[in-house]
């Protein structure tokens, strides 16, 4: 097991192939669908300059993103006297921000992409380029992920997006995945998705 | 003796449904846990599968001990409800919905119901048609409550092929059927949570076909079924599955599906559907029985 915490250096992420079993500390954002959505739209690609909250936001993720990382899960959360804590957390199908991906980690400078399922090839040229990996957390072991999520900072976009889809800041105290796409070009996915075609002709010839 | 408005509308019930929710998101079905334990113990030691399966597993404990919600994506709450003549389908309807939102409250459910226009989030999982309720009539006085929980990931990769299919030489009989089904289990990959259960229909039309192939997924994972020529497609469905190589979560393995449920409705002579319901590793499947006089107690 490889122990990382944020900020990640470019050097420890060009140490990570695809199959290393990962351990992340540190602090990462929660992000799905509408944030992905909202970053490329409002924060990167809007013209210049932003509306003040917009900015303020922008700000925000920019100041703990740089070496970062961003889960791709909408959880489940508890709030006793003002306090916010993860019931539930597994990492939600990744491949739904594949268009804007790419761009979030040139924009933020992410290290780290915590998902499942694997993404395409603009984010595996995105994790060549920009240096970051694709992390494969334990799909649907939400109360086993949640119990790495040890401290909730902050939460941005929770009227707008509900509970489920805001930014969610957040520290993880060893949060476990596999890489699956290396910052070396390597997607284990794409490997697996070409075995998977052979056994499939055998067993459709089979019949 | 209660009337059956008493019945139904009375606190009793509604705390025997509360449960019921609260079980089938925290408390997986034992032959599930069963299932997934014997799957751990045929994946090489060390591979990343055998890790998947290690931690799902602890997982299943954890989620028990602190009754938290075993998966995030709670899904979409699907009852099947068995009952007796006479009884308000409108009134078992709203003493779901009111089950359903106290259970959100309380952490058990995920604020899912998203307005489909709007992209407002109801905050209470009410919504149009949602929760999702199917009725059968039956002959027995009580109630019985199946409930399943199923999550996005799962249903996007949930698939109707209609037969003939071309691209696999698929034509309309049981080969046709084991090939597209096959090939819904590879296009689904890891984005399903494999290890999957699958229910299926052959026939009906394209409505029914989902909703029977959900039907199915009720079933128990070692339950045999009474047709032969289904019972026997099912076991060789299941190896070839097994024979992919895309194991649990997609990251490879001997384990891509630990069951395979299949029905069969009825069709018109132009129309032949196959119908895949994707369930996740999970199955979050429960189900209870009220009785008459308020007792109930968990079936499955």
């Amino acid at each position: 097991m490889i122990h990382l915490t944020t900020p990640i250096s470019e050097e420890e992420i060009l140490r990570l192939h695809v199959g290393d079993a990962v351990q992340l500390s540190g602090i990462a954002t929660t992000g799905r669908d509408a944030a992905h959505k909202y970053m490329v739209e409002k924060l990167i690609e809007a013209p210049r300059p932003l509306p003040p909250a917009d900015q303020t936001l922008y700000d925000e993720l920019q100041s703990f993103l740089q070496g970062g990382a961003i889960y791709h899960s909408g959880p489940i959360l508890r709030s006793e006297e003002g306090r916010w804590s993860f019931v539930s957390s597994g990492p939600t199908t990744s491949i739904r921000d594949e268009i804007y991906q790419d761009k979030v980690i040139a924009a933020f400078g992410l290290r780290v992409v915590i998902g499942k399922g694997g993404m395409g090839p603009r984010t595996l040229e995105a994790c060549k380029r920009y240096k970051a990996v694709f992390l494969h957390g334990i799909g649907g072991a939400g109360v086993y992920n949640a119990a790495s999520v040890v401290e909730v900072l902050d939460v941005f976009k929770k009227e707008e997006f509900g509970l489920p889809e805001a930014f969610w800041k957040i520290r993880f105290d060893r949060f476990t995945g596999i890489v699956t796409m290396d910052a070396h070009g390597k997607s284990l996915h794409d490997d697996l998705a070409q075995e998977f075609d052979r056994n499939f002709a055998k067993i459709i010839k089979g019949g | 003796m209660k009337s059956t408005a008493e019945w139904i509308g009375g606190k009793g019930f509604r705390e025997a449904v509360f449960e019921l929710v609260r079980l089938a998101a925290c408390e997986l079905p034992t032959d599930v846990e069963k299932a997934l334990r014997e799957a751990q113990a045929a994946e090489e030691p060390g591979s990343s599968a055998e890790l998947t399966l290690s931690l799902f597993l602890e997982n299943i404990a954890m989620a028990k001990e602190r009754q938290a919600p075993v998966c995030q994506d709670t899904g979409l709450p699907i009852f099947f409800i068995n009952q007796p003549e006479g009884v308000s389908r409108r009134l078992i309807t709203r003493v779901c919905q009111d089950a359903v939102a106290w259970a959100t409250t309380k952490q058990y459910l995920r604020h899912n119901a998203v307005d489909s226009v709007t992209g407002k989030n109801s905050g209470n999982n009410i919504g149009e048609g949602f929760p999702a309720v199917y009725f059968t009539e039956w002959d027995d006085p009580a109630v019985e409550m199946a409930l399943i929980l199923k999550g996005g990931g799962s249903e996007n990769v949930s698939s109707q092929y209609s037969m003939p299919y071309a691209p696999l030489d698929a034509g309309r009989d049981i080969e046709g059927v084991r090939r597209v089904v096959i090939d819904a289990v590879r296009r689904a990959e890891g984005k399903g949570c494999p290890p999957g259960i699958l229910g299926v229909c052959i026939g009906g039309d394209r409505g029914g076909g989902y909703a029977e192939s959900k039907h199915q997924l009720l079933r128990r994972l070692e339950d045999v079924n009474p047709d032969p020529i289904l019972a026997e497609l099912e076991g060789r469905i299941l190896a070839d599955a097994n024979r992919l190589g895309v194991g649990p979560l997609g990251l490879g393995g001997k384990t891509t599906l630990l069951g395979v449920k299949i029905g069969k409705l009825h069709r018109v002579p132009a129309s032949y559907f196959v119908t895949i319901s994707y369930m996740c590793w999970e199955n979050r499947r429960r189900s209870i029985r009220i009785e008459p006089d308020g007792t109930w107690r968990i079936t499955g």
